[in-house]
């Protein structure tokens, strides 16, 4: 659906100084599959806004390749790219909604672009407005709305066209949680029912975790893991993604709180990990019985990551030094030790 | 030698009918020039979505030569000029001219500067779903920056009432002209009260009308 080909962004310097150009997005291919949700993640300044304006071209990469749809974007005229971006939705962090237009008025606005007929402007209008739920609002003006029902219009704008893809950048940034889980719904549901791939970057690993299919970490203009959601979460390898990935399971303590939990607890802190079925915890349930361990949890996080288990759990093992010793050889041996 | 105002105020009524001419065809011809030339401006600037660096530099240059210069002077420097154009250098066509040349350029920074003010984001937004440069402007600039904009035409109408009691002191006609022959070169206090008067009930309509449609134009 989409591909990335080596693509570069540099922006001269400001001051005009030499050598001290910017690489925005460093050398990135990517393959976006259709249908996907497709996450990218990064700390602000890492390029994740400009690599998403590459990708329909409001950006135009100083080298490399984008292709959407097997149409190679950087071949075709400023005109034919216009109709190339009619195909592709965008929503935006700060909505940017016209003031000057009513809420029907700002999703009408693509449909006038795209020169239908007046009446079909408007039916295919409230029918996106209908599916974000919004149709009661039609003749208002976007101030008099919340900003969760905003971006429910900047969304319904970005569908009027029937789009194949939707572009999100950092779409649920300025919403309160609550707001944010229910424009996150929407858009599973965008991609679910009207199978719209869906390009999403964040800076919040909690939307990834919850409707990306795929994920690409970002920093410095690189991406420096990506793959599948489950994947990069229960096996990060970059120092960044082990932050993200952390930030979004809380699964294991970090310095401080480990500090403080040493001093709570007496015993042998271990960090168990939690992953993929029951199996893996019925294996140290087992093997905690055999040697005739207690135990009481000293800290926990685990969560679902594409609806499967994911996370850990710290315990703290109270027995003599020698069965726990081999009790944790021998869950090493089975592959799931790590001792805190 | 005071006038004999039984007589004397058609001559006000006509004065006024003729800055009242002055004034609108001014506006009219300043605002739709004006606003070409801040589109340009804005459009072509550094950045721009029409971005041309040649065109932006003859413009801002143009426009920083010929607003520091005091109206009164400018009208006087563009005589030879207003006179190839209009025909004469006396009369109400004649204070048009110089009056929308300057005012063309005052429009054409209000312009620029509350087009500048449009949330880039909205532009970028417009982009997105593949609407042309021209489109953007006519469809999303305009619309966006109306409510400022009229503020903006309305400031500059005030202007004009002043630049034509300007004009019509150096041989112009209207308001500034009757209270130049008659209140200041004849003395008469009563006249230049009258004239100032007017000049001021003509402001506040103009301020009023203006405040109005921009309070309609965005709501509030």
């Amino acid at each position: 659906m989409i591909e990335l080909r080596g693509v570069s962004k540099v922006y001269p310097a400001r001051d005009g100084k030499r050598g001290s150009q910017f690489r925005a997005v460093d050398e990135v291919s990517l393959t976006i599959r259709e249908g996907s949700v497709f996450g990218v993640v990064g700390h602000s300044g890492a390029g994740k806004s400009t690599l998403l304006r590459l990708v329909n071209y409001l950006e135009v990469p100083t080298s490399g390749a984008v292709l959407v749809d097997g149409q190679d974007l950087g071949a075709l005229g400023e005109r034919r790219r216009r109709a190339v971006r009619q195909s592709i939705g965008m929503v935006f962090q700060q909505f940017n909604l016209f003031r000057s237009r009513t809420v029907l008025g700002n999703v009408a606005y693509p449909l006038k672009l795209s020169g239908l007929p007046r009446a079909e402007v408007r039916a295919r209008a409230e029918e996106a407005l209908r599916f974000v739920g919004l149709a009661e609002h039609a003749r208002r003006y976007p101030e008099q709305l919340s900003g969760g029902q905003r971006q429910r219009v900047g969304i319904a704008r970005a569908l009027a066209t029937s789009p194949k893809v939707l572009l999100c950048d950092e779409a649920t940034s300025a919403l309160d949680p609550q707001t944010t889980g229910e424009v996150l719904a929407l858009l599973q549901r965008v991609n679910s029912e009207l199978g719209i791939t869906i390009v999403l970057i964040t800076h919040e690993m909690d939307v990834v975790r919850g409707i990306c299919d795929e994920v690409a970490v970002m920093e410095d203009g690189k991406v420096v893991e990506s793959g599948s959601v489950y994947d990069v979460f229960s096996r990060p390898e970059h120092p960044t993604t082990v932050s993200f990935v952390r930030s979004a399971l809380h699964d294991v303590p970090d310095g401080a709180a480990l500090e403080r939990l040493r001093a709570r607890h007496g015993g042998r802190l271990v960090t168990l990990p939690v992953s993929g079925d029951s199996a893996g915890t019925h294996e140290w349930s087992r093997l905690l019985r055999r040697h005739e361990l207690d135990f009481s949890i000293a800290h926990a996080g685990v969560g679902e990551v594409q609806s499967r288990p994911l996370g850990s759990v710290t315990l703290e093992l109270r027995g003599p030094d020698d069965a726990i010793d081999a009790f944790l050889t021998e869950l090493a041996a089975a592959g799931k030790a790590a001792a805190a | 030698m005071s006038v004999d105002w039984s007589r004397f105020w058609v001559k006000v009524v006509d004065a006024t009918g003729e800055t009242v001419y002055m004034v609108l065809v001014t506006l009219a011809l300043s605002a739709l020039l004006g606003l070409a030339v801040g589109l340009v401006l804005y459009a072509t600037r550094k950045g721009g979505i029409l971005q041309n660096r040649p065109v932006f530099a003859v413009l801002n240059a143009l426009i920083n030569v010929i607003r520091p210069v005091p109206f009164i002077i400018a009208i006087v420097a563009l005589s030879p000029v207003t006179r190839s154009v209009v025909g004469t250098m006396i009369g109400t066509e004649a204070a048009i001219f110089p009056m929308v040349l300057v005012a063309t350029f005052g429009v054409a920074r209000i312009v620029e500067s509350n087009l500048l003010s449009v949330e880039p984001g909205v532009i970028e937004a417009a982009r997105s779903m593949g609407a042309s440069p021209w489109r953007i402007i006519l469809t999303v600039l305009i619309p966006e920056a109306l409510g400022p904009l009229i503020l903006g035409f309305t400031f500059m109408l005030v202007a004009l009432i002043d630049f034509s009691a300007v004009a019509g002191t150096v041989g112009g006609g209207g308001v500034g002209n009757l209270a130049m022959t008659y209140g200041y070169l004849r003395f008469d206090t009563s006249v230049m009260v009258v004239t100032v008067a007017v000049l001021i009930v003509l402001v506040q309509i103009a301020q009023l009308l203006g405040n109005l449609l921009a309070r309609k134009v965005l709501r509030r």
